[in-house]
């Protein structure tokens, strides 16, 4: 079987692309190739990750220009045929602006960039992207963005509750949900949420920056290694490739 | 005909705004206790090549709905710049 493929979205202004390749490449071993904004192919690749960044300067809103590149055309057909797709703190908010995601990412409540290491607790395990985390499971990663305060109207925010989208919440080291634990304001101190089909998933926290003990944590790789898993264990045909 | 139309873009009202509420705050150490409700927003001008108004309006709309505001957060007047 050909290894998993990993494509990553390059935008101008993207700045954690290199990190996510590093991450599928060098650590995971799966094949990876980056994926230029203007290209109109995805290359058959099995994953498509939206790195983080500042694309297009991050003008008018962070993500609403990048939704307009000719490689999100591709991307969200691929999305809509069930391909999986990683949205990653600015990929994230891309994925909202494109509607790929409910919901939107606001300024921070306090106004400041927020850089520094969050716990964030598993609120579902067992789906593409937490398929290796226990119920519960308190990962330790960095964020690095001054708007990740995540909200939705009301009616949303109960529908994604429900249906269990809401795959992590910011905690403290032992779990417990609470505001001081939320670097950011968000509904519920949600830091990431899929979409009800259960292939596309974006969040604020950075898992390809915590990979390797060296650099603080490795919990960011068991996401990454959940996916991987997920396309194995999934029907070659699943996914129409180009 | 070209229209010089502006817009102006909110967070809408449900949503808390920290920029406003900061620059709320430091009007406030100012000693200008007086002002409240402060809500930062976006403001954009452009022209437009249309018929009449009322197609240079609908046009505008149509660019706030599919990219100058977010429907999830953002509220949006449109208004037609005096002398234009």
């Amino acid at each position: 079987m050909a290894p998993v493929r990993f494509g990553i979205v390059v935008f101008p202004g993207s700045n954690c692309d290199h990190d996510a390749y590093y991450a599928v490449k060098h650590v995971l071993g799966a094949d990876a190739v980056f994926l230029w904004h203007r290209d109109t192919t995805l290359r058959g690749v099995d994953v498509v990750i939206l790195p983080g960044g500042f694309s297009y300067g991050d003008y008018l809103r962070c993500g609403a220009i990048a939704r307009f590149s000719p490689i999100m055309k591709e991307v969200v057909r691929f999305a809509k045929a069930g391909g999986f797709v990683m949205g990653i703190c600015n990929g994230f908010q891309i994925l909202c602006e494109s509607g790929l995601l409910p919901g939107s990412l606001l300024r921070n409540a306090s106004l400041r960039f927020v850089c520094r290491m969050v716990h964030i607790r598993t609120e579902r395990a067992g789906t593409a992207f937490t398929r290796l985390l226990a119920q519960g499971q308190v990962l330790t990663m960095p964020v690095a963005h001054g708007e990740g305060n995540y909200y939705t109207d009301a009616s949303t925010l109960a529908g994604l509750e429900a249906k269990g989208q809401v795959l992590f919440r910011y905690s403290t080291l032992d779990g417990q949900v609470t505001p001081g634990a939320n670097p950011n304001g968000s509904l519920r101190n949600i830091a990431g949420v899929m979409n009800e089909e259960g292939n596309v998933f974006g969040l604020m926290p950075h898992p390809e920056r915590a990979m390797e003990h060296i650099i603080g944590s490795v919990d960011g790789a068991m996401i990454f290694r959940s996916v991987l898993e997920a396309v194995t264990q999934r029907a070659p045909s699943a996914v129409s490739k180009e | 005909m070209n229209f010089t139309m502006e817009i102006i873009i909110t967070r809408r009202p449900t949503i808390l705004d920290p920029e406003g509420k900061a620059v709320e705050h430091a009007l406030h150490e100012l000693g200008l206790g007086n002002i409240a409700n402060v809500r930062i927003g976006k403001h954009v001008k452009l022209i437009v090549t249309a018929d009449d108004e009322e197609q240079a309006r609908a046009i505008v709309e149509e660019a706030c709905r599919k990219l100058l505001a977010n429907p999830v957060m953002d509220d949006y007047t449109i208004t037609r710049a005096t002398g234009s």
